[in-house]
């Protein structure tokens, strides 16, 4: 009865219950959890001491502008390597799908590379090339690790995007091709124009994802040098005989990373829904 | 313009899909390649555009034989227009943009210099107010359409077409025929493969039928259609003009 007040049809109705019910039951239960780990962690013998050391109030609010300063530093290095990745991954993923024989030193070298570069841990491409090349005793800049850090991220990046880049081209439909050159397109017009441009928008939400993990990777530079958020929270933590810095530096990442995965998922669920 | 095809032979793997094909088509002669699916009419087309080389055999262009497997294909693509069952339009581009992407590339003009003319093909074709839309917004009838502009675009000397209206519901069939009376009015040298039949009946000047990669009768449509000499290409005919 007074669903036909509401002007609701019986399915409707019905599935307004379904829907009240169960954010009824997602609130309870969420609360139910929440509540347990408010009470029963502080119930644990050492909570005293890790809420000192982890959460300490006064050291979050000492550290965090110092903080927040170094990870500028971060998102620095993250903006002049990403368009340097972009560039590198793009011609990598070329070279390694010429067909003509005179180029094929260009496309075996692409194979190598991103073999060489996918199978190596990012932090030892880090040092071997941040310790390594200024070792050679090359004069002021060129010894910077800034410059060194940045291309150890530059060239273990550029290989995973390349390879993803790689597969926007393979996914693109070999008729696609076939009508470009039909036309009288060279092979190279019909790369350029019919096939990148489908394959770079197919394969963007995956390289949101490698764009978000180089922003994190970026404090692998802290072990050759620079002091950005990383290694700055290291020294407070030193200096302060205090964790708290560490998770200062991880709600700050946090801020920055959250959302742009959030973007990350909402791209590939629009994509997703757009193929099907 | 003349096209010679000279026994012409190609396999995939061990299977023989054109098995000594040679046919002569003339200036403005609209040519039907009928037969079963696997017989060998898409691949002939697509060996005639060089999508697919050949084995052996040769195609004679104008005194060339544009099958030498040295030559570079790209000139001799301009000169022969394809136009696909799938339509195979760029999505990422819209109409004119499709349609201007060759000239632009390949001859080398301007948006500018080609606009009077691409217009003016929409505009024949039905297409005027089409022209800004994206292909996932035209109905298939209208994509191939814009698939025929496309490729005549390019001023090709002979249009070749893959089964055209066999992507298409039933009711868009007519307006894609439409086009290719209109072509062959101007004297436009084609090879239609198709299962229109009664379209190859009405419009055609020679229908060839394939079986098995090879040409087992070729003549007047009036001639194929109502007395067909080889057994093989009666038994074709009712299977696909009595459907069951």
């Amino acid at each position: 009865m007074s669903d036909a007040r509401a002007g609701l049809t019986r399915r409707q109705a019905h599935e307004r219950d379904l829907r009240r019910r169960s954010l009824l039951i997602a609130g309870g239960s969420t609360l139910a959890v929440i509540l347990a780990i408010v009470f029963l962690v502080p119930l644990a013998p050492g909570w005293e001491r890790v809420q000192q050391s982890f959460f300490n109030a006064e050291v979050f609010a000492r550290t965090f502008p110092k903080l927040l300063n170094a990870f500028l530093l971060d998102v620095a290095i993250f903006a002049w390597s990403a368009p340097l990745i972009a560039a590198l991954g793009l011609a990598v993923a070329l070279a390694r799908d010429v067909r003509n024989p005179v180029l094929y030193p260009l496309r075996l070298f692409g194979t190598v590379y991103t073999d060489i570069f996918r199978g190596v841990p990012v932090v030892l491409v880090v040092y071997l090339i941040g310790f390594g090349i200024p070792g050679l005793g090359l004069p002021r800049p060129w010894n910077s690790p800034y410059i060194w850090g940045t291309v150890a991220l530059v060239l273990t990046y550029s290989a995973y995007v390349a390879e993803i880049f790689r597969s926007g081209i393979e996914s693109v439909h070999q008729s696609q091709r076939n009508a470009a050159l039909s036309l009288g397109l060279s092979g190279g017009d019909s790369m350029r124009y019919v096939v990148l441009p489908q394959a770079i928008r197919r394969v963007i939400p995956a390289q949101m994802n490698m764009l978000i993990a180089l922003q994190k990777d970026v404090a692998l530079l802290s072990f050759i040098g620079p002091v950005e958020i990383f290694r700055q929270a290291g020294v407070f933590k030193s200096l302060l005989a205090n964790f708290t810095p560490y998770v200062v530096a991880a709600c700050i990442f946090l801020v920055i990373t959250v959302p742009a995965t959030r973007l990350a998922d909402h791209l590939i669920a629009r994509q997703n829904r757009a193929r099907s | 313009m003349k096209l010679r095809l000279d026994n012409v032979q190609k396999s995939f793997g061990a299977t023989r899909v054109l098995d000594g094909i040679s046919l002569d088509v003339a200036k403005g002669e609209m040519v039907c390649l009928i037969g079963a699916s696997g017989s060998g009419k898409s691949t002939l087309l697509r060996c005639i555009n060089l999508l697919e080389p050949l084995d052996d055999g040769a195609i004679w262009l104008d005194g060339e034989d544009i099958a030498e497997p040295a030559l570079d294909p790209q000139p001799i693509r301009q000169r022969i227009g394809i136009v696909f069952q799938s339509f195979n339009l760029f999505p990422h581009m819209t109409a004119v943009e499709n349609v201007m992407l060759a000239p632009r590339r390949v001859r080398k003009e301007t948006r500018e210099a080609l606009r009077p003319e691409v217009t003016a093909l929409f505009d024949r074709f039905g297409l005027a107010d089409r022209m800004g839309h994206y292909p996932d917004q035209l109905s298939g009838g209208q994509q191939q359409r814009v698939a025929i502009i496309r490729a005549l675009a390019m001023r090709p000397e002979i249009m070749l077409f893959d089964e055209i209206t066999s992507a298409l519901d039933p009711e868009l069939v007519g307006e894609v025929l439409q086009v290719l009376k209109a072509l062959k009015e101007d004297g436009m040298t084609m090879i239609l493969a198709t299962h229109e039949m009664a379209f190859a009946r009405d419009v055609a000047d020679r229908v060839c039928v394939l079986d098995h990669g090879r040409i087992i009768e070729e003549g007047p449509p009036a001639q194929v259609f109502t007395a067909p000499r080889e057994a093989r290409t009666r038994a074709f005919l009712s299977r696909v003009l009595q459907p069951v």
